[in-house]
């Protein structure tokens, strides 16, 4: 076995493998960039090598650097993560020629795979399903017919050299499959100059499931069931679990073994992945093979209870699989979330910053990787469900502006789906994160989603479902009554604590009540509260009783409750007015609990509608105003720029959205602005 | 007997009346409670003991003899704040406008004179239309003696005022003269002369929200120290503030059970400076994580950005904050920034409320706009307010405490107690930089040179030792254990006692 190997990567999957790696007794070795130099990774290894410039081009992927920092340090063994230069055939080639083992496949298997006509073409010939369709060229409408019934409607008709939907039909029967040849291959013509045009099988009802397959350097060659990833956006996996809710024994069967039939026509050795598209009918298409360890690997390990990474290792260091496919078995349900640092309400833009909080669950060890003696943070408690949080990042921490935005992978298992999906939210509302944007409302959202509970999705499920943006999530009555019974419990609280503050008159001490109205999301809700020494028991007035037991003190972010039995986690911060602000599910929430009569004079205060931003130029970031470039009365057109603001030492330059007049301007040069002071003002 | 028992109820009722139904439903439709609604708000529930419901106005003129509503436009009484005694008026626009008669103001200087004797703080809720013209002198005279009062319960109880309503004309300088002035937006505005005298005047065409709304008080002028969305959250924005305050100079700040580890030690501190020195950082985070629970009530927090100002809990107790903010201008200190804190740390001197000085500043605002606007006396009071300050002072410097502005800051020279700083810490005459270019003028044509002249200056100056050496800084302490830190420095400082020389009073440089 090795004693020392170098983790070329960053981020959580650099963090992931040296705590595989750790477990084992081998040294490890990180290497950062100058914008990683704070970095959990860099923390975390016995030994760090700085290796450049932020740009990954300049330092993460550049062959030379990491070779440098392998020799400097003598590290026997090179594992590439993902990303970066987990599947550069040159990379691998200079470290078989530097006399260093590559963690993961033989160079001939990366570069096999890593184009797409020839890893089909392999895939094929191995007797792996690929998506049937005709390449040659296609004389006229008739043949296009015949084409198609042989393919099997529905059919796609594309233009060979298209793009951007162009020259692209479906048919679903002969009559559609004559029309849209003729009209692709006009429109073919017309926009890119080359009529070509080929069909293939229109896939339904798209899933995108994968085989983790796992395979050694003496021919053994094993599956280890599939992950499910057809929750994507924009071709970006945001939730998978393992196993898929829609395959059947026999599918996963004949899925499996066509992965494993195609890593042995390649030779291949280590952990990979090879990729379907499954339609509603169970028919599946290969797409490719990921011949490195994927992002979504921890859902496989914790219903097969294998750690991946050290068995990448082992095989690397030339030992033998321990386990053959009989051995393998999936036990119970995993889930995995990712965590982006983006904004789900400004079209999931990419947020970066210092990470002011980050508190993440508490780790809990359960499942098949416990059993094994695998979990990989050895201090998590032992519990029914398991909550796992892969993560590179670290409360004080900077989220910069150049990686993968992904700042942890929440995972959570349990023996049924249903079980893993209710440990998610639990898990998910109690993950704490402040300083910049994150998708965890959008992840709850999801885990709330009917369709996403039954199963039902397809690739498309966020297209589809949420077809303008995520607007954040309506929670149900019955689940505002839990909220509200919760702050109502809470706030008295607080207000017993404020009636203990000091120099009261004596005797004459205020005293707090049991009536109270919660304003929450419209309603106003009147309840009485019986506070007891367990917790409080919260009567509405129009719909019984709801018992709050809860620890939570003022001023704690977090309250971690149990609403008649259920447990309720809310983020929890006080805002102006004696109010919370309360996320949970996904909600974003303004909670005021009142007396009846103060709830009585709140009513009659107006609603402020927000300003109407959209006639305004407002400050994207905390900066200075370095120039403004209109004036007042001037027509400016879309694109236009307006003013310059320097913020973190770099100059933005923020143009007009639209056509319009500038009606005023509230900023000046030298002006230091915060985020959303408004510049200027359009007529 | 029965008759008698009636015929008060039935005073009383027409008297919380006040200007009747029909006014106070405008008051409502303006998005305005009235008088009596808003104290409700105010006290704790059922606390309110009212003074003077049944004084009348004596005018004759104008006809105004017919018209004599109970109360005169203004509640006056006390009541409790979470149990703690406080002095309330409150005027009520629906009698005559909440204008000021004779008696109203000795209504409000009744409360005053009890405030002051009793050791209890002023509240008042302003919403008036202004002098009681039919009164002509006698309201004058009433203004007068209000703001005769505000002046001597100043420093002996602390005042606040709320503007909930038209403030203008002599009106104005009431709330003035007390603590704090909060204000209610799109309802509320000041100003000594109105936009009709304006266009009058100076030809000039301005709004009454624009000439002295809540956002050109908050963010222009700085005569508010905060503006709220409507009356209830600004009056329980003051009871909050309330809890942080003592009744009155006679007695500590109050305490209030807390829920939060004075020994919590925050990691994410030890990141916060950033590694490149002229990049900015949000000195917000260093305070909300010092302080108790996080909870910070801070004070003119829209204007003079470059330095914040507030309140926090260390223990339960009180704590004022000043801290230079690198998010704006870097942190420097200018007019604005220096008024601004001077004013805080006195009141919080006046009222023993220790003092936590966060510092970064590179300095004194260079320039024209600064020295023709009087820098020199403006920053002058900063180090004054610090230097007369009597109260526990404890500082921590984070990053750069240049010139001057180290000095000013708090600093061991101004009788500090408890000076710490950060190993990220600069204590030097000015940056590496300037200095360099003055000290080896000589040799500026030598780029390397300067450089390498830079860099010794850097390794020399640029860190904490230089000032611990000297015993300027007490300790160089790890920055995930301010909180720690700081808690402890001031629990040392509780039974502090610092006298200055008797003196009639100062001459601060107003």
């Amino acid at each position: 076995m090795f004693d020392k190997i170098l983790i070329a990567n960053r981020g959580e999957i650099a963090c992931r493998v040296i705590k595989t790696a750790r477990r084992m007794g081998i040294k490890t070795v990180a290497i950062y960039s100058d914008a990683d130099r704070h970095a959990l990774h860099v923390k975390m290894a016995d030994e760090a090598v700085h290796i450049g410039p932020p740009p990954a081009a300049q330092s993460y992927i550049d062959i030379s650097r990491v070779m440098a920092a392998i020799r400097e340090t003598g590290a026997q063994a090179v594992h590439p993560g993902y990303g970066f230069l987990s599947e550069n055939p040159r990379f691998a080639a200079a470290l078989e020629e530097a006399g260093v083992v590559f963690i993961g496949p033989p160079r001939e298997a990366i570069e096999a795979m890593g184009d797409k006509i020839t890893s089909k073409k392999i895939a094929a010939e191995a007797g792996v399903n690929t998506v049937p369709g005709y390449m040659g060229l296609i004389a006229d409408a008739e043949e296009a017919v015949k084409i198609s019934r042989e393919i099997g409607y529905p059919v796609m008709i594309k233009a060979s050299a298209g793009g951007g939907g162009k020259g692209m039909r479906i048919a679903w029967n002969d009559e559609e499959a004559r029309e849209g040849f003729q009209s692709s291959k006009n429109e073919a013509a017309a926009s890119f100059g080359d009529d070509r045009i080929f069909i293939e099988k229109f896939v339904t009802q798209p899933r995108h499931i994968e085989i983790q397959v796992l395979a050694d350097g003496h021919g053994n060659v094993v599956y280890l069931g599939e992950r499910e990833c057809s929750i994507q956006r924009r071709n970006q996996k945001v939730i998978e679990e393992a196993p898929s809710p829609f395959l059947d024994e026999a599918t996963r069967r004949a899925m499996g073994e066509q992965a494993c039939a195609l890593a042995r026509a390649v030779g291949y050795r280590s952990a990979g992945t090879v990729e379907f598209i499954v339609d509603g009918e169970r028919n599946f298409y290969f797409l490719e093979m990921n011949t490195r360890l994927q992002v979504e690997h921890p859902v496989t390990e914790l219903i097969t209870g294998i750690d991946l990474v050290e068995q990448m290792i082992r095989v690397a260091a030339g030992e033998k699989l321990p386990f053959s496919q009989e051995d393998i078995t999936l036990t119970g349900w995993a889930i995995e979330s990712r965590l982006y640092a983006e904004d789900p309400y400004r079209n999931f833009l990419p947020s970066t910053g210092r990470l002011t909080r980050y508190r993440p669950p508490a780790e809990v060890a359960a499942g098949p990787m416990a059993d094994a003696g695998k979990w990989l943070d050895e201090a998590a408690p032992r519990g029914e469900t398991a909550v796992r949080n892969d993560t590179g990042v670290y409360e004080g921490g900077e989220i910069s502006i150049y990686y993968d935005p992904m700042i942890a992978k929440l995972c959570t298992w349990a023996p049924d789906r249903a079980g893993a999906i209710e440990a998610m939210r639990v898990a998910l509302d109690a993950f704490e994160v402040e300083g910049i944007g994150h998708n965890i409302p959008f992840l709850s959202a999801v885990m709330d989603h009917p369709r996403f509970v039954k199963g039902d999705i397809t690739t498309a499920f966020i297209a589809e479902e949420y077809p303008e943006g995520f607007q954040g999530v309506q929670l149900s009555e019955e689940a505002l009554r839990r909220v509200a019974a919760a702050a109502a419990a809470m706030h008295r609280v607080a207000e017993i604590r404020r009636a203990r503050i000091s120099g009261r008159m004596d005797n004459h001490e205020r005293h707090v009540g049991e009536d109270w109205v919660v304003e929450i999301d419209g309603h106003r809700w009147p309840v009485k509260i019986k506070a007891d020494r367990q917790g409080s028991t919260v009567r509405f007035e129009d719909d019984g009783d709801y018992r709050v037991e809860s620890d939570w003190t003022p001023g704690r972010t977090l309250a971690v409750l149990e609403v008649n039995g259920e447990p309720l986690v809310l983020k929890v911060n006080e805002i102006r007015g004696g109010g919370f602000r309360i996320r949970t599910r996904g909600a974003e929430l303004k909670v005021f609990v009142r007396t009846p009569r103060a709830a009585e004079l709140a009513a009659l205060m107006p609603e402020k509608a927000p300003p109407d931003t959209s006639k305004m130029l407002l400050c994207p970031m905390p900066g200075l105003v370095v120039k403004i470039d209109v004036e007042v009365g001037q027509q400016v057109e879309e694109g236009q720029p307006l003013c310059t603001v320097e913020a973190m030492k770099m100059e933005n330059i923020l143009r007009a959205e639209r056509r319009g007049v500038v009606a005023k301007i509230h900023a000046a040069p030298g002006d230091s602005l915060g985020v959303d002071e408004v510049i200027m003002e359009f007529e | 007997m029965n008759d008698i028992l009636q015929e008060l109820e039935r005073r009383l009722a027409s008297a919380r009346l006040g200007g009747g139904e029909a006014r106070i439903a405008a008051q409502h439709a303006k998005g305005k409670l009235t008088a009596r609604e808003r104290l409700e708000i105010l006290l704790d529930e059922g606390s309110f003991e009212e003074f003077d419901m049944f004084v009348t106005h004596r005018c004759t003129d104008f006809g105004m003899a017919a018209q004599r509503p109970a109360g005169d436009g203004v509640v006056t009484g006390w009541g409790t704040i979470n149990g703690r005694l406080v002095y309330v008026f409150s005027q009520d626009f629906t009698v005559f406008g909440g204008s000021l008669s004779e008696t109203h103001a000795q209504k409000i200087c009744k409360i005053m004179d009890m405030a002051v004797q009793n050791g209890a703080p002023v509240i008042g809720l302003n919403d008036s239309g202004g002098a009681r013209i039919q009164e002509g002198v006698a309201s004058l005279a009433g203004y007068a003696e209000v703001f005769q009062r505000n002046i001597m319960a100043s420093g002996v109880v602390p005042q606040i005022s709320v503007i909930m309503g038209p403030c203008a004309g002599g009106a104005v300088y009431s709330p003035a003269m007390t603590d704090f002035i909060f204000m209610v937006k799109d309802t509320s505005y000041m100003f000594v002369t109105g936009p009709d005298v304006v266009k009058t005047v100076t030809n000039e065409v301005v709004t009454a929200e624009e000439l002295g709304g809540a956002t050109t008080h908050t963010r222009k002028s700085s005569v508010a120290d905060g503006a709220f969305e409507n009356d209830v959250e600004a009056l329980m924005e003051v009871r909050r503030l309330v809890d942080f305050l003592p009744k009155s100079n006679r007695e500590k700040p109050p305490v209030r059970p807390f829920f939060d580890d004075p020994e919590r030690v925050e990691p994410s501190l030890d990141t916060l400076i950033p590694d490149n020195p002229n990049q900015p950082y949000d000195m917000k985070e260093l305070i909300l994580k010092v302080a108790d629970e996080g909870d910070f009530f801070e004070i003119q927090e829209e204007f003079a950005k470059n330095i914040i100002t507030g309140f926090i809990r260390l223990e339960g107790r009180t704590v004022g904050v000043v801290a230079n903010q690198p998010m704006v201008l870097a942190g420097v200190l200018d007019i604005d920034s220096s008024r601004k804190a001077a004013r805080f740390v006195r009141f919080c001197d006046a009222f023993e409320i220790p003092i936590l000085t966060f510092v970064d500043v590179p300095g004194f605002l260079p320039g024209t706009a600064q020295e023709y606007g009087g820098v020199i006396k403006h920053g002058a009071k900063l180090l004054f307010a610090y230097g007369e300050a009597t109260v526990p002072k404890v500082t921590v410097i984070t990053r750069k405490a240049y010139g001057g502005a180290y000095d000013v800051m708090s600093s061991k020279h101004l009788r500090g107690d408890i000076n710490y700083a950060w190993p990220t810490a600069e204590i030097a005459v000015m940056g590496a930089k300037g200095a360099v270019e003055i000290l080896y003028r000589s040799e500026l044509g030598d780029p390397e040179k300067i450089a390498a002249r830079t860099k010794e200056y850097e390794e020399r100056f640029a860190n904490p030792f230089v000032a611990a050496e000297r015993g300027f800084i007490d300790d160089v302490i790890m920055p995930h254990s301010t909180r720690r830190r700081v808690c402890r420095a001031f629990a040392s400082l509780r039974e502090k006692k610092l006298t200055n020389p008797w003196k009639k009073h100062d001459n601060i440089p107003l």
